[in-house]
């Protein structure tokens, strides 16, 4: 992303992890509405691509294998998102 | 003779701006299959979810928030601990690569403990498969993604015994690159799984 060290990446990764750990414990969850779960699918794009591009070193990987990971995760997250809007009406 | 006017000097391999998939390409191509495998998985859960809410909301209740983000921060960690391996390998500093693929392993040992007495607690409260169709997805797809970490663990445990043996550096590191690809893979899946199926109600 911003070519940050893996010990800031690690950090960012457990961040996000508390977050959406607080979000499940917050009871803001199961009032149908959209927000806290983008909230929490946020956290885990953000999450997926630093363990893409930086772990997994995609980044330096010709284009079509990045696009393909990369791909997965956001037709995935985005079918999710999908599933629960559906889920609510 | 034409071969050599045509390339007088051949490109330098693994030159540190030539795209290059980090680890062997067998192993990437059974990462894109295991990604096809649990992207399936995931969207029939989800789907599924759609025709009877209520019965996944109050199911998911009973699964254990504490436990899934511990195991969450467990994986990632073991990640990050991987990442260190493979910089000091390649730094050929074999011995803090050890260390740090021990450390990986650790955190690998943890997740097994806690999923395994989250799997015994709710086979003691004599949920299994048949129960109800979260049940059966939440068995499903977390005991395969536990299969990935015990699989990812043996072959850490080789690239271990290789690295300490001072096998790899800075020359050659292609197989614990390989493994580590594996291992960032399981993790990457349970990045999705765990708001999936622990958190989204």
């Amino acid at each position: 992303m911003f070519n940050l060290s893996s010990n800031t990446l690690w950090l960012l990764l457990l961040s996000a992890t508390g977050l959406t750990y607080w979000v499940g414990e917050s009871g803001q969850l199961g009032h149908a509405s959209m927000v806290p779960v983008l909230i929490i699918f946020g956290a885990s794009l953000v999450k997926g691509l630093v363990v893409i591009n930086d772990f997994m070193e995609l980044r330096h990987a010709p284009k079509l294998w990045r696009n393909l990971v990369v791909g997965w995760l956001g037709f995935v997250i985005s079918a999710i998102l999908l599933s629960y809007w559906i889920g609510l009406r | 003779m034409l071969m050599q006017t045509a390339l007088p000097h051949p490109p330098p391999i693994h030159a540190s701006d030539t795209p290059r998939l980090a680890g062997d390409l067998s192993v990437w191509l059974i990462i894109l299959m295991e990604l096809l495998t649990f992207g399936i998985l995931f969207l029939s859960y989800a789907f599924a979810r759609t025709f009877d809410v209520a019965l996944f909301n109050a199911s998911q209740r009973t699964l254990d928030l504490n436990s899934g983000a511990i195991n969450t921060a467990l994986l990632i960690t073991g990640s990050w601990c991987v990442v260190r391996a493979v910089q000091a390998v390649k730094r050929d500093a074999s011995v803090i690569g050890a260390r740090w693929l021990m450390a990986a392993l650790a955190c690998g040992s943890g997740f097994v403990v806690l999923k395994w007495l989250e799997f015994s607690a709710k086979a003691a409260a004599g949920i299994d498969l048949s129960t109800n169709t979260f049940y059966m997805f939440y068995i499903l797809l977390t005991a395969f993604h536990f299969f990935h970490v015990l699989a990812a663990m043996v072959f850490l445990t080789i690239l271990l015994v290789k690295t300490h043996a001072g096998r790899y550096g800075s020359q050659d590191h292609h197989a614990l690159e390989t493994g580590a690809a594996f291992w960032h893979m399981v993790d990457l899946l349970w990045i999705v799984l765990f708001p999936l199926v622990y958190v989204m109600r």
